[in-house]
């Protein structure tokens, strides 16, 4: 079952083609790294699939639970754990057990306290329960292990993978390419705003993580 | 809709009630021009029962700015307002919430400004309170409406400050004008009857025609 349809999509900004003629599918319980170099448009690509932005050209259809990590951990500072993850329950139409994801991210003890109080730990471990809380379709995570200390790597990783046991789809931006490799069934591949390369892992980006790029990056 | 609405009302409101910063930087503004102003004027001449509808919408005007300038600022910090799109809350849900919000918070400042005013200045605003509160409502949503989708526009701009009142204000200059109108009647204590109801039927349609409007475009001006 496809989460995610792309048909030749293009994204301009002004005269700079930032994405172009991309056409592939995602399929339901796959993990996708999202791999190119900087300026490649990673970003713009999963501003696309969040709906963050439309595509200047072609046909992009999206599941409708999806659920984004980025840059910002999008949650308030001025509202409590408790406070941020009934709110952004309360915009889901699943229904979600706040404590229970306050006892799983390990912050049911703090859970009144202000945002602004937590350590950068804590802020990490409530964007986690932000982000899976909801069981979404699809999961999109730009540069999720960046600075992420230990606990929350370790908790990024199980909810990772529970995600993909109950078959949710998850984009992994990023240059770490170890850790992404240790998770990623197909590899999307961006080149100067092409498709490079979608398809399976190759076994070689398991000890080479240039591979991708000097097999698939040379050529466009 | 009106459930999200309600969720992101509540979250607005909780949010700025904890900070109070947009509140009380409208509130010390609206204070100290309402004191300056007193000073100018002669409380006892009539040329100042002329002019207190003019006044006192222009005050709330240039207050109910520094408030809904808050409004996407908010959800800046964080991210939060990607979160919020993508987490599927439909853009009019959004703006209906901040809406209300902004509303609440330009009547509560209001509500400490027309009695000051009437003490400052001898004239009672009071007369007849349900003309006065219906006058409040209308162009209190006005300026809420227009200034929230003003605030989304802006929100990306680093002169977001600048820019929200010039293309804000404008646009309610007939919400205003309406305004000031029924607010110089009700100072008067005359009840707003014949021709005096165009006002009426102007802020009326005023707010009809932009909510509408409002709801129909937040959709394209949150994602590009």
């Amino acid at each position: 079952m496809s989460v995610l349809s792309a048909y030749q999509v293009s994204k301009f900004f002004g005269n700079f083609p930032a994405l172009r003629n991309l056409t592939f599918e995602l399929e339901a319980g796959e993990c996708i790294a999202l791999l190119g170099r900087n300026g490649a448009g990673k970003t713009t690509l999963l501003q696309l699939m969040a709906g963050l932005t439309r595509p200047t050209d072609g046909k992009l259809e999206v599941a409708r639970r999806v659920s984004l990590l980025g840059h910002g951990i999008g949650v308030y500072d001025e509202l409590s754990a408790r406070e941020n993850l009934l709110f952004f329950a309360s915009l889901s139409p699943n229904k979600i057990d706040v404590e229970a994801w306050l006892e799983r991210v390990n912050l049911k003890e703090v859970a009144n306290a202000p945002l602004r109080e937590y350590s950068r730990g804590m802020r990490q471990r409530l964007a986690l329960a932000r982000t899976f809380m909801g069981e979404p379709e699809l999961l999109l995570l730009d540069e999720p292990f960046t600075s992420l200390d230990d606990k929350a790597t370790a908790l990024l990783q199980t909810l990772l993978a529970d995600a993909l046991a109950r078959k949710s789809t998850i984009v992994l931006s990023t240059h770490q390419i170890p850790e992404a490799m240790a998770m990623a069934t197909r590899i999307l591949f961006l080149e100067r705003g092409k498709l490079g390369y979608y398809g399976p892992r190759p076994d070689e980006m398991l000890d080479d993580s240039t591979w991708i790029y000097r097999t698939y990056g040379a050529n466009l | 809709m009106l459930h999200l609405s309600w969720v992101v009302f509540l979250k607005d409101v909780r949010m700025e009630f904890r900070g109070k910063e947009a509140l009380n930087a409208s509130l010390a503004f609206a204070l100290v021009v309402l004191i300056l102003f007193s000073f100018a004027f002669d409380p006892t001449s009539e040329q100042i029962r002329e002019i207190t509808g003019g006044l006192l919408w222009i005050l709330f005007a240039f207050s109910g700015v520094l408030l809904v300038n808050r409004s996407f600022v908010r959800e800046q910090s964080n991210d939060c307002l990607d979160i919020l799109i993508v987490s599927k809350v439909p853009a009019s849900s959004l703006l209906l919430g901040k809406t209300l919000a902004n509303l609440v918070f330009i009547l509560m400042i209001e509500s400490v400004c027309l009695p000051v005013f009437s003490v400052l200045y001898n004239i009672n605003l009071f007369q007849l309170p349900l003309w006065l509160l219906g006058t409040c409502m209308l162009a209190s949503w006005a300026i809420a409406i227009l200034g929230t989708v003003f605030a989304a526009m802006t929100v990306k701009l680093r002169l977001r400050e600048l820019m929200l009142p010039v293309m804000l204000y404008p646009m309610i200059i007939p919400a205003l004008a309406a305004a000031m109108y029924l607010t110089n009647l009700v100072a008067a204590g005359k009840v707003p009857e014949g021709d005096d109801l165009i006002w009426v039927r102007l802020l009326v349609g005023f707010d009809i025609i932009f909510t509408t409007l409002a709801l129909g475009l937040i959709d394209t001006i949150l994602v590009d």
